[in-house]
């Protein structure tokens, strides 16, 4: 549940609130094609960009592939660097872990910087349930809070669907704001906003967009400089990470920060790439007093072995998100998923299952956009046809309409007889639907296609009519 | 040089005419063709919806019917690409996917098979119009052909080609994505409708019918002038005034979808 976005309506209802509506559309595509253009650059400006793809797609492969190692390797040096490590199988235990933190220190108030895991356990209303206030620090994520919680629609950009006047609207609404919608006057008041928050706060939570396993550390990347905050004025940090989100050395840290940067952002590096290796020590001058990391399961360790193990490659970029042309027209929450977009419908399905997603793996022209935008690789529209396989041959959770017209075909098409059959007695078949040479109102399935599209008329005299003749008459040249 | 072609369904039934301009082309550049009369289709429509022990059996009988074949040249990056699925498909049936890779191996798409098999840069088409070119998802990024059709285009005397905007974008079409997504395809095939109307060509020229049934349906559908031809056609294309050779086949002009 806690991933949900919209979950009382179905897909195609989400999708029809997308499609119309023109504001989100039109900022969403011009976002698009602002980022994309950013991370082609980018891979310009650093050149080999596939030499660089394959090699980062090496270093996720091999970590996954050493995970338990990995994994080990960070619990012992978090602890040796005097932190706490805790690992979660589901997103209550992380939650439960997180508010027995928060109650042994009795905190009031904690100061949160962005973090997709814990939207993914729904950690924010966990900890408000017991009286905690939850402050959200990322421009985007605050906003959205501003917004009574209006859930993200891009793993990066979390309020893309927003344009400016929309933000400037929801600040005046509800946070007094009586200035322009000039991105720089709503960045400052939210900052000026944000400044004592930061100063009250107890405790701060980030997410992880790496965990060095060599040195037990957490790297986390912005643009906002609102992690290093988060990770300096309270006296307690808590870091949440996905149990995929590592790597093994500062020298493959060096190559995924790279490869983060260039391809969410088309930015070299962020303006802010923050290390932090434990609680503060005896001559440091700032830092927490105690460290937390917490590393989520939640179904992941069941993608390990299995056909879809490259899905945990993903470091959460957005690249595929940038280029997808279903995502640019309907927007995030059509996904009804925290994780939109080609990466979306692979893992939702994956983290929570089929049934309330069976549509998501659909939502793809399979046109590989994603795949080849991918910095590590993963082969997302293949994954697509994967869970579209499990859909209909294992889990049977297609039409019986659909899977009796798969059989049929699959048998026309391997009976050179039938298929022709088929295809010679087809014309006549459809000539009562015929007008000049187009089909305006098809029947069955072929109605989604005359809904929008004329559909063309088969020919009587087929190819393979004209080739049989021509070499009869042996006008071959 | 022996061809073996491989018609696609859509080929087959609705545009004859792209075929017959393809024989025309492979044998004016010195191909022996010939039509396998068993083949079928190559299983896309079963494989991207997740029926893959249904496609199997396609698959397992048009690796059959293209054996003997030295080289199989089709009117689609599309279905070519299928064909050169076959290896993973049947992966756990080893004798198979030996036979699979064998006929992989030996699959072009035609622009493909004509400006890196047989290095042929100019067709000698003519054809006085104004154009735009879409590149279809699966010739570019499946079958990672992003030059050939382009480099053939070149050279077509008289074809004013431009450039269409956003031309990395899928055209909506998807296969059953078309059918079980209608609101998001219309939206996908609308944009790409608009594109092609901003460059001003009067014919929009692509190498997979598919996209181009997409494409040509909706424009028809939204009264839009534009002509659609597959780039066969556009490649043997003649303008008799011109000084152009003739038709191979003399009882037929040049044709369109």
């Amino acid at each position: 549940m806690p991933m949900k976005i919209a979950p009382e309506q179905t897909f195609n209802e989400r999708v029809q609130t997308g499609l119309d509506d023109s504001y989100m559309r039109e900022t969403v595509r011009s976002a698009q094609e602002r980022l994309y253009t950013n991370k082609s650059k980018a891979e310009n400006d650093l050149g080999h960009w596939e030499e660089w793809r394959t090699l980062s797609e090496q270093i996720r492969s091999h970590t996954l592939e050493n995970l338990d190692y990995y994994l080990e390797q960070l619990s012992d040096n978090v602890v040796k660097n005097g932190g706490h490590i805790y690992f979660a199988q589901t997103p209550e235990e992380a939650n439960q872990y997180v508010k027995k933190v928060a109650a042994e220190k009795e905190a009031k108030k904690i100061i949160k910087s962005k973090s997709m895991v814990t939207e993914e356990t729904s950690m924010n209303e966990a900890l408000e349930e017991i009286g905690i206030e939850v402050v959200e620090s990322d421009l985007g994520e605050y906003i959205l809070q501003v917004d009574d919680h209006d859930p993200p629609s891009h793993i990066v950009a979390p309020a893309l669907h927003k344009n400016k006047e929309q933000i400037r609207d929801t600040f005046e609404r509800l946070k007094g704001y009586d200035k322009s919608s000039k991105p720089e006057e709503l960045t400052q008041f939210a900052r000026e906003q944000l400044r004592e928050e930061f100063l009250e706060a107890d405790i701060g939570i980030t997410g992880c967009n790496f965990a060095v396993a060599e040195s037990g550390s957490v790297a986390l990347v912005t643009n906002e400089g609102n992690a290093r905050l988060a990770t300096t004025i309270p006296k307690t940090q808590i870091s949440v990470m996905g149990m995929e989100r590592i790597v093994p050395t500062w020298e493959e840290l060096d190559i995924m920060v790279s490869m983060l940067c260039r391809s969410a952002v088309g930015q070299k590096l962020t303006s802010y790439v923050t290390g932090l290796t434990g609680p503060r020590g005896e001559d440091d001058l700032d830092g927490p007093e105690e460290f937390h990391l917490v590393v989520l399961d939640n179904g992941r360790s069941n993608i390990l072995g299995t056909a879809f193990q490259s899905a945990l490659h993903c470091i959460r970029c957005a690249a595929c998100i940038n280029v997808c042309p279903v995502y640019r027209h309907v927007g995030g929450h059509s996904y009804g998923s925290i994780y939109p977009g080609p990466i979306g419908a692979v893992l939702t399905p994956l983290l929570e299952g089929y049934e309330d997603h069976k549509d998501l793996p659909y939502a793809s022209s399979l046109c590989a956009a994603c795949t080849d935008a991918c910095p590590v690789k993963i082969p997302l529209h293949e994954h697509l046809i994967e869970h579209r396989k499990i859909i209909a041959e294992e889990e049977k959770k297609t039409s019986l309409g659909e899977a009796y017209a798969m059989k049929g075909f699959g048998l026309a098409a391997s009976s050179p007889g039938l298929f022709q059959m088929a295809t010679k007695t087809a014309p006549y078949m459809l000539s009562p639907l015929t007008k000049e040479g187009a089909i305006e109102k098809g029947p069955g399935m072929m109605s989604g296609w005359t809904e929008i599209r004329s559909f063309p008329a088969p020919e009587k005299e087929r190819f393979r009519d004209w080739f049989k003749n021509r070499s009869k008459k042996g006008s071959s040249s | 040089m022996k061809v073996s072609l491989f018609i696609t369904c859509l080929g087959d039934m609705f545009y004859p005419g792209v075929g017959k301009d393809m024989v025309e082309l492979l044998e004016r550049h010195g191909c022996e063709v010939d039509f396998p009369e068993e083949q079928t289709c190559c299983g896309q429509p079963a494989f991207n919806s997740g029926y893959h022990s249904d496609t199997k059996k396609v698959a397992k009988h048009m690796i059959k019917t293209f054996e003997e074949a030295e080289a199989v040249v089709t009117p689609s990056g599309s279905c070519a690409g299928m064909l050169k699925e076959y290896p993973g498909l049947l992966e756990e049936e080893p004798k198979w996917r030996k036979r699979a890779e064998e006929l992989a191996g030996k699959t072009y798409e035609l622009t493909q098979f004509l400006y890196r098999e047989l290095g042929v840069t100019d067709t000698g088409a003519v054809l006085h119009a104004r154009a735009t070119y879409h590149s279809s998802c699966h010739m570019m990024r499946l079958l990672g052909e992003k030059e050939a059709p382009y480099k053939l285009l070149e050279n077509v005397t008289g074809l004013d080609l431009r450039d269409l905007p956003n031309r990395q974008d899928c055209c909506g079409f998807g296969g059953t994505f078309s059918v079980k997504m209608t609101p998001i395809s219309e939206q996908m095939v609308d944009e790409k409708v608009d594109h092609v109307e901003e460059t001003e060509a009067e014919i929009l020229i692509g190498a997979d019918s598919g996209c181009l049934m997409n494409i040509g349906g909706r424009m028809n559908r939204r009264n839009k002038k534009v002509k659609v031809m597959h780039i066969a056609q556009v490649l043997n294309h003649r303008e008799i005034q011109e000084g152009g050779e003739d038709y191979a086949d003399e009882n037929r002009a040049g044709t369109n979808i």
